[in-house]
């Protein structure tokens, strides 16, 4: 059975313990104000070597066999292939202008990515290096995710405020969700049978019903002592059996532990400041959250929940994925 | 008397949605749907006297205000797209000598009834008196009396007040601990209150003016092509023996004599207010929050730079497009009910959802801090406290209105 959505380099997960301990995972981080992206050894839990890439780098992932980097180099309107083992950028992808964020089919290919400033989502052959196809989308795309069949594809638009529904098939649009203020991330379940799409200004998680197309539940954030307006949900997170969602709240500086089965929020998790997206290693053990203003990811032991550390890496850090090399 | 008032037609729904669509594989609501689409009106009456600026880079645009609107409604079509909603703009230029009440029927009689509004806070007021069933969007007029004694049921204040931007920039200036201002304006009706606006924050946050002066205008031309020999020797001797102060703090709203004071004062201390330091809505340097998203957007399509007012124009008619798609509606009717409700909000490229004071309908917002080159600060200050929301610490606050919306 399928496993993977958004962060799709889980697509290789089960393959990708058996074979290799956690102690080797490397992370690999965009850092949106340096043009850089740090290589974190996560043995070492220390940053190793800091590459240059393109201008403005923001999403970042990795091929299903783990050997090439994406990293979406905003301004200089491409995205570049990076070789995991010499960090070298061996080639571009025609991403399209302002390329911010994207995410990988779960069968491997194609790239579906979201184009800023035009109002559309681009899909690339990776292997072809082609554009096969853009797809007319709501005002600043934004999040992307694909459902664990494959079969659909949604993209949120930051301020047309919508979640729109993708066919892969035809490549159209089959419906669009209003969301709260300012949508951002979106996540489907490993089971696919809820998308959950974060609202930036609303403070919202919104929870779709992929296969009716609407709101189910409207999660909302609650944090002792700070004002509603500080909490802001980026991205999203699942862990395996889909027991629990993480979501990352911005300049709440906390990440909200949530229980899925009543919606209920658990825990907030104090990391660095203005946290953004967030990875899980290939063993689940540890969620790595990063945090643009105090330039650092912070470590989750996910058993625990419990802040064990953070590391160092460039300034503004937007996007991390993990490799089990 | 009155001038016929041209009328210039902005349909922006089919003609964006096949831009667009060029040389995309396009799918979206199949077409017989988009035929029936709903029509949401916007209407704007448009102060097109010219307006004067004395750096020649502040020369104001003749579609200034106008082009954030045509943006805007882009962006409601691009949203309507999936909501089966067009947006149409419709724009009546209106000069001094213009009657208000005719411009406002130009509007009414085609069925606009959503209508931003750039006109004085005279005429602003008659537009409002003259009827009831319409709501106005104030995007220009920056008056505290309008949000005051002279408050209407029936206008949005989407620009800031005077009060919010003086305030704005008094906690930044405390916050820097610069607590010593003079206070320098000008001799129009609108920098006494600008002024006032300036002694009130003073107080209210904990800085001290030392010596207030009045720059008289005189008349005649701006910058002319030997008129900086003339500044160099006058604004010196304009602010020669003032007492030890931090900062000079300018109130001139006509642009008279601000811009030129930054290294022409006797003593070396910085500028604020009317120039050097501003408090603005918006400014083309504003990147934070995908703010550099609607900038480029913004330059793509009108081919110069977004100021305050194009941002005070897009933020009304967004609101309008919000609360269309919220209330899944174009009825006026409905669309007024939205914004007017408890829940609604707007995204501004401002850091968080701005909101309506549902006593006098001010729109909270942010207040940038502009240096004319880059955003310095953004208020509110951190340490500026509110039981409610920190916004509300700029401008007039619920237990110290005298608004009674009617």
């Amino acid at each position: 059975m399928r496993r993977r959505s958004h962060a799709w380099q889980f697509a290789g997960l089960l393959l990708a313990t058996m074979s290799s301990p956690a102690s080797a995972d490397t992370a690999y981080v965009t850092n949106e104000r340096d043009n850089t992206m740090s290589v974190v050894d996560l043995e070492q839990m220390k940053t190793v070597k800091t590459v240059s890439v393109g201008q403005r780098p923001r999403g970042i992932t990795m091929t299903s066999d783990f050997s090439k980097i994406l990293v979406c180099a905003s301004d200089d309107d491409t995205i570049q292939v990076i070789d995991a083992d010499t960090l070298r950028i061996v080639g571009n992808l025609p991403s399209g202008p302002d390329p911010e964020t994207f995410v990988l089919h779960v069968s491997g290919n194609p790239l579906y990515v979201s184009n800023e400033d035009d109002n559309i989502v681009t899909v690339i052959d990776v292997p072809a290096r082609k554009v096969i196809a853009q797809i007319p989308t709501g005002v600043e795309p934004e999040g992307m995710a694909v459902s664990p069949d494959g079969q659909t594809i949604v993209n949120t638009s930051e301020t047309t405020n919508m979640a729109h529904f993708l066919d892969y098939k035809s490549r159209k649009m089959v419906a669009g969700v209003l969301v709260d203020a300012r949508p951002r991330g979106a996540m489907f379940k490993h089971d696919g049978s809820e998308v959950w799409v974060s609202a930036e200004l609303g403070g919202t998680v919104s929870v779709i019903d992929p296969a009716q197309h609407v709101v189910t539940h409207r999660i909302s954030f609650d944090v002792q002592g700070l004002r509603a307006e500080t909490i802001q949900p980026v991205g999203i997170q699942f862990n395996r059996d889909d027991s629990t969602a993480f979501v990352a709240l911005g300049p709440a500086n906390r990440v909200a532990v949530i229980d899925t089965k009543n919606y209920k929020v658990k825990k907030y998790l104090l990391v660095g400041q203005r946290v953004w997206q967030m990875a899980f290693t290939p063993d689940q053990k540890y969620l790595l959250t990063t945090n643009r203003l105090s330039n650092d990811i912070s470590v989750i032991d996910v058993a625990s929940l419990n802040v064990v550390k953070s590391i160092q890496v460039g300034r503004l850090p937007w996007g991390v994925v993990v490799s089990p090399k | 008397m009155t001038r016929p008032t041209p009328l210039r037609h902005e349909r922006f729904g089919r003609r964006v949605l096949i831009a667009t669509a060029a040389g995309a594989a396009f799918a979206t609501i199949p077409r017989a749907a988009r035929a029936e689409a709903d029509t949401v009106r916007v209407g704007y009456i448009r102060w097109t006297e010219p307006r004067s600026a004395i750096s020649l880079l502040d020369r104001p645009p003749q579609d200034i205000g106008l082009a954030g609107a045509k943006l805007a409604t882009r962006d409601n079509d691009t949203t309507g797209r999936f909501m089966n909603q067009q947006f149409e703009l419709l724009e009546v230029p209106f000069r001094a000598d213009d009657d208000p009440v005719t411009a406002l029927a130009t509007l009414t009689g085609n069925g606009f009834t959503l209508i931003l509004v750039d006109v004085p806070a005279d005429r602003l007021l008659t537009l409002a008196g003259a009827d009831k069933g319409v709501l106005l969007f104030n995007v220009g007029a920056p008056d505290d009396a309008l949000r005051q004694q002279a408050c209407r049921d029936n206008v949005i204040h989407v620009a800031p007040s005077r009060s919010m931007l003086a305030d704005a920039l008094a906690q930044y200036l405390v916050w820097k601990k610069w607590s010593r201002w003079v206070l320098a304006h000008g001799s129009h009706s609108e920098d006494a209150l600008l002024a006032d606006s300036y002694r009130r924050a003073a107080k209210r946050f904990g800085a001290r003016i030392v010596k207030e002066l009045e720059f008289k205008d005189t008349g005649g031309a701006r910058q002319t092509d030997s008129g900086v020999v003339q500044t160099q020797q006058q604004l010196p001797v304009f602010t020669q023996g003032l007492p030890d102060h931090d900062v000079l703090v300018a109130a001139d709203e006509n642009g008279v004599f601000a811009d030129y004071l930054p290294y022409r004062t006797w003593d070396a201390r910085p500028v604020a207010g009317s120039a050097g330091l501003r408090p603005v809505s918006w400014d083309p340097s504003s990147e934070s929050w995908g703010g550099t998203q609607l900038q480029d957007r913004f330059i793509r399509m009108a081919h110069r730079r977004m100021t305050e007012l194009d941002m005070q124009a897009w933020t009304a008619c967004r609101m309008i497009g919000e609360a269309a798609s919220r209330s899944a509606s174009a009825d006026p009717a409905k669309i007024t009910q939205e914004i007017k409700g408890a829940d609604f909000g707007v995204a501004a490229y401002k850091g968080q959802r701005l909101t309506l004071r549902d006593w006098d309908w001010q729109l909270r917002q942010p207040i940038l801090l502009s240096d004319g080159r880059n955003i310095v600060s953004v208020s509110p200050q951190p340490g500026f406290l509110h039981q409610v929301t920190q916004l509300d610490t700029l401008g007039i606050d619920r237990p110290e209105s005298r608004c009674r919306l009617r």
